[in-house]
């Protein structure tokens, strides 16, 4: 287990080394990401005042793209000099180079989100912190899942001539539930009376498709990585 | 890490379609311990995709690659640490630094002291003044250089190359070669594809040739290996025009 988790920190550290290097996947996603959340302030602040539980929607949509930015620009860096390969013929188990590619997605997904958080409690006044576990934990859990089917399939298309339009189109049938208990499960806890007990649910129901995601993830990783 | 070690390769009529595209067909060769394949043939030929084979990265449609007595499948993970693989993409990142490069790769192949032997390794590709580059700014010469010792880091049994004498200069395309002869002599596996037959000529103990998948043989008529190349060419030209014309 421990070689495992060395092999994930290397290949995290390797991707967040590079990217600290270019910046071009953060600064990407993160400017996609709040550009969105502007364009949304226009349409759903009326007069000052926001439409009622908009911004669980904003929040979640703009994490659902970038993410999928995200995704497919890591991949094709990995693609360049066809780099890929070579992870692949190391003698290592590649679900350990799996959860590396996710971690490191995950941690810029973690930043973007903090951009999305920042700017829609700047816009549409939202508390979204009146219980910070719950929101965390909301959107651990969403980019948990958001991530491990985003990470499989970018993987697995990057060979693919057209992955740019087949990511979208397999990602986004699969991941919707993760996203729906996401916007639900912020709603209840934003709105006027938070709904805890309905907030805990949600969550509890994000942890359930976070197990079935990974599992499915790491199994199937290994036999459709190779040609 | 395992202990898995092999002195032979086999490859038993191995074939690989792409839906109806044929990329190889029943090819068939063995090779042992010491010797250099040169492995020959046009563009689209099959030279990579078999290369591909044999590095483990794509599964064959049909027939079966065995490494000693044992097949790809009951091995996994510890047939690859025996496996070195020079790709004709280099496999190497262009934001991170010569000696970024290896070291990451000397890890991920568990290797016992990386730091001394990304000294090494820097020495033998003649960058030790670039070490702490990026490689994007390296020429094609450098970057393959440094790929090169990135596939043999890990000292493995088999030595796949392709197209590694590529923008090379004549003093890099001398050291590669002997770099070859010594692995050779050190009892390793080494197949190179190649379209740079006077240097191939110098380095190799036997040449495969792939033409549309299919395995050839170079006539043992004498002369030099591009008359004996340049004359298979010419026969299955003129068997494809004989077939052609019915």
């Amino acid at each position: 287990m421990g070689e495992f988790f060395r092999i994930a920190w290397l290949v995290m550290r390797k991707d967040i080394r590079v990217e600290s290097r270019s910046r071009e996947v953060l600064y990407t996603t993160a400017f996609f990401a709040a550009s969105c959340v502007l364009v949304f302030s226009f349409a759903f602040v009326r007069l000052g005042r926001p439409v009622e539980g908009a911004e669980a929607g904003i929040v979640w949509v703009a994490l659902a793209y970038a993410g999928q930015l995200a995704l497919g620009r890591a991949f094709e860096r990995e693609l360049h000099q066809d780099a890929l390969r070579g992870l692949l013929l190391a003698p290592v188990e590649r679900s350990a180079i799996f959860v590396g590619k996710l971690i490191g997605i995950m941690l810029l997904m973690g930043i973007v989100e903090v951009v999305v958080v920042f700017f829609v409690a700047l816009f549409f006044s939202t508390a979204f912190f009146e219980h910070p576990f719950l929101f965390v934990g909301l959107l651990a859990t969403g980019t948990i899942g958001f991530a491990a089917v985003g990470t499989l399939f970018a993987a697995m298309l990057a060979r693919s001539q057209s992955r740019t339009v087949l990511l979208p189109v397999l990602l986004y049938p699969v991941t919707i539930p993760v996203l729906i208990a996401g916007v639900n499960g912020t709603l209840s806890l934003i709105q006027a009376d938070p709904n805890l007990d309905l907030a805990r649910f949600w969550f509890a129901l994000m942890v359930f498709f976070d197990v079935v995601f990974l599992t499915l993830a790491l199994w199937t990783f290994e036999p459709l990585m190779t040609e | 890490m395992s202990s898995f070690d092999f002195d032979q390769l086999t490859a038993d009529k191995v074939s690989r379609h792409y839906g109806r595209q044929r990329a190889l067909t029943r090819v068939s060769l063995s090779v042992r311990a010491g010797e250099i394949i040169g492995l020959l043939g046009p563009n689209g030929a099959g030279k990579s995709t078999l290369l591909g084979i044999l590095a483990t990265l794509i599964a064959p449609s049909s027939g079966s690659v065995r490494y000693g007595d044992r097949s790809v499948r009951a091995l996994g993970s510890a047939l690859r640490q025996r496996i070195g693989f020079l790709s004709h993409d280099l496999q190497l990142y262009p934001e991170l630094t010569a000696r970024e490069n290896l070291e990451f790769f000397a890890r991920l192949y568990g290797v016992s002291t990386p730091e001394s032997l990304v000294n090494e390794a820097l020495d033998c590709a003649r960058l030790v003044n670039r070490a702490d580059d990026p490689i994007v700014g390296f020429s094609r010469g450098m970057r393959q250089r440094l790929a090169l010792e990135r596939a043999l880091l890990h000292e493995p049994r088999l030595v796949l190359l392709d197209e590694p004498f590529t923008g090379l200069d004549d003093r890099s395309i001398d050291d590669l070669a002997e770099r070859l002869r010594a692995l050779g002599r050190s009892d390793r596996i080494v197949i190179f594809a190649t379209h740079d037959l006077d240097i191939a000529e110098k380095v190799l103990d036997r040449a495969i040739v792939l033409r549309n998948g299919r395995m050839g043989v170079l006539s043992d008529s004498g002369g030099t290996l591009r008359d004996r190349y340049r004359g298979f060419l010419a026969n299955t030209n003129e068997q494809q025009r004989n077939l052609a014309g019915g």
